[in-house]
């Protein structure tokens, strides 16, 4: 029963909302169970936006999690916010570019993406988005980078030549989650995130009710 | 959003196959594979969508796609639209869902097949654009003036979303009577994987009361205005024996972990139910047998289900909702003699965790024992 969830917040326009539903779009084309829930104020831009994804085996009874498997932090806010809630042994990604602050958390794999900085030298800054989520797909245990990567493709279908340069975020996003992957696991950290599924929930609050255990 | 991703649409028609949808755009596409001829809209968050959808839709189907200049006028065009037969609906939030009050009672009183989709935001006034279930007495009791009502179906996904959206036309066609599709905020804006295959309207309903031209036969008048006192009650009863009909054969229900004997039964519907489930798996891995019984039809409300699953629970039932307390009544209606159910809810676009859920029933559990 392998299950996982992630919140990915921010801003409005940082891409949030498009990058749990490119999560959402590779676990469905894995042939997994996927619910995709947003939660954003009325504006287009600004104000904060957040969703969460979540990927099973089963059928996915709440789509609203107390205990997410990872979060994406894209601003400062969103990490303040959710950090508390990661389920320990998970995962954090912060968009460094606009987070002037590391994780608190010692029991999370913490990747810090300088998305912004990145993508510019990848030439689109536009791009950052796009190595946030590769970084996810390092870190997922139930959708790869391929899976996702075809959902990029699909999505710029209408925009091949934007294509190229998001296609080339994402791998710089992976690349950067592996080096953080192996370098936790030299330091012994990160169990969980060796395949081993949602079984890492182990030492949750004393609510014991981590949805790892779902 | 800047960006909108498409993922859904008929070049995926080949092979059957699951499509990431949200809640509103899987009602526009259930609406259009069950025959829908005529969409009128006024936009409102949070399901707007809806309308994006079948903007773009409707005209590929050969349908009206309108948006009305405001809701009032909406519900009228589709007072009209229904009177020639044709399938036509509307979907709306629920400021906008009051003001389209005054022409439901008119449709019902003209026995016309319309579907109403509300998708739920908080209230009362402009309230907030976030999830709520506070329309329940609304839309299962009469939202116009009048001795009328109309079947209410609650989606708990979007799969079901779509689902019961199509057979809320059928419904509506059958019994000659408006029919409300009633979803929370959530069902609206969620992406969930769906499947479209098999969604289609049933065998055609006959229409002698169709205003399509007399054609050589005698005229029909489509009205709810009867002055007879003894011509209007006879109306009057006519309509509550369809009402009647619709409580002994349209009861849908979900049972979630009911068995002989439980420590507690919840009542819950929509995506309310589904944090509930989470908490009953949890509960379970506990030793607690919680139930779950899930209206899927708010009227006919699933009254025997709701009695009998609450004959053996320890701690008796508690009904959860995103509101201060609306479809209690009708499950206290159905327990009768077995006592009252407890509460949990609640409101304004604030959402309950399975965490906080999991400790209501636990907490509930621990009293009933004591």
């Amino acid at each position: 029963m392998s299950r996982e969830e992630v919140v990915i917040a921010g801003f409005g326009g940082q891409g949030v909302l498009l990058i749990g539903k490119l999560l959402a779009q590779a676990a469905l084309d894995a042939g997994r169970e996927v619910s995709w829930l947003p939660s954003y104020g009325p504006e287009m831009r600004g104000g904060t936006a957040n969703c969460t994804v979540v990927v099973s085996d089963d059928p996915i009874a709440s789509p609203i999690v107390d205990h997410p498997r990872g979060v994406v932090a894209m601003n400062r806010p969103s990490l303040d916010k959710f950090e508390g809630s990661v389920e320990a042994g998970g995962f954090l990604v912060i968009n460094s570019s606009m987070v002037d602050r590391g994780a608190e958390r010692t029991d999370l794999l913490v990747v810090n993406v300088r998305s912004l900085e990145m993508a510019q030298e990848l030439g689109n800054v536009k791009a950052a988005n796009m190595i946030v989520l590769g970084a996810l797909a390092g870190l997922s245990a139930l959708v790869g980078l391929q899976q996702i990567r075809r959902a990029v493709e699909h999505a710029f279908e209408q925009k091949p030549r934007a294509l190229e340069v998001n296609l080339r975020a994402l791998e710089a996003g992976h690349a950067l989650a592996q080096v953080e992957i192996a370098r936790a696991g030299a330091k012994g950290r990160g169990k969980g995130l060796d395949g081993s599924g949602g079984a890492g929930g182990a030492g949750n609050d004393s609510d014991g009710s981590a949805c790892g255990l779902h | 959003m800047g960006c909108i991703m498409i993922f859904s649409g008929s070049e995926a028609a080949a092979k059957p196959r699951k499509l990431l949808m949200k809640g509103a755009e899987a009602i526009g596409e259930a609406a259009i594979r069950a025959g829908a001829k005529a969409y009128f809209c006024y936009p409102i968050t949070p399901q707007t969508e809806v309308a994006e959808y079948l903007a773009r839709r409707m005209p590929e189907v050969g349908g009206v796609f309108l948006q009305g200049e405001s809701e009032l006028a909406v519900a009228n065009m589709l007072f009209g639209a229904a009177a020639t037969g044709a399938r036509v609906f509307t979907s709306t939030s629920s400021p906008g869902f009051s003001l389209m009050a005054e022409a439901m009672s008119y449709i019902a009183g003209a026995e016309l097949p319309v579907v109403f989709i509300n998708v739920m935001r908080c209230g009362p006034g402009l309230g907030g654009v976030l999830a709520a279930q506070s329309d329940y007495w609304q839309a299962t009791r009469n939202s116009g003036h009048g001795d009328y009502r109309c079947p209410v179906l609650a989606p708990s996904s979007v799969q079901e979303a779509a689902e019961l959206t199509l057979a809320a036309f059928e419904l509506a066609d059958r019994y000659r009577n408006p029919v409300i599709v009633l979803a929370d905020g959530m069902i609206g804006q969620m992406m969930e994987p769906v499947m479209l295959e098999g969604l289609a309207a049933g065998e055609p309903v006959e229409k002698p009361w169709a205003t399509q031209g007399c054609g050589g036969r005698e005229p029909v008048v489509v009205k709810s205005l009867y002055l007879d006192p003894q011509v209007l009650e006879r109306m009057n009863r006519r309509l509550a024996e369809k009402y009647a009909k619709m409580q002994t054969d349209e009861v849908q229900v979900e049972l979630y972990n009911v068995r002989e004997r439980h420590d507690l039964v919840v009542v819950a519907y929509g995506t309310m139910a589904r944090i509930c489930k989470t908490a009953i798996d949890r509960l379970g891995k506990e030793g607690l047998q919680v139930g779950l019984v899930r209206p899927i039809t708010l009227f006919p409300f699933p009254v025997d289900a709701v009695h009998s699953a609450a004959r053996h629970s320890a701690a008796g039932v508690v009904t959860v909702e995103l509101s201060q307390g609306q479809m209690i009544d009708d499950v206290n209606l159905a327990l009768g003699e077995l006592g009252r159910s407890a509460f949990f809810g609640r409101s304004g676009g604030m959402v309950p965790t399975p965490d906080e859920v999991t400790r209501v029933f636990r907490d509930l559990v621990k009293r009933g024992a004591a």
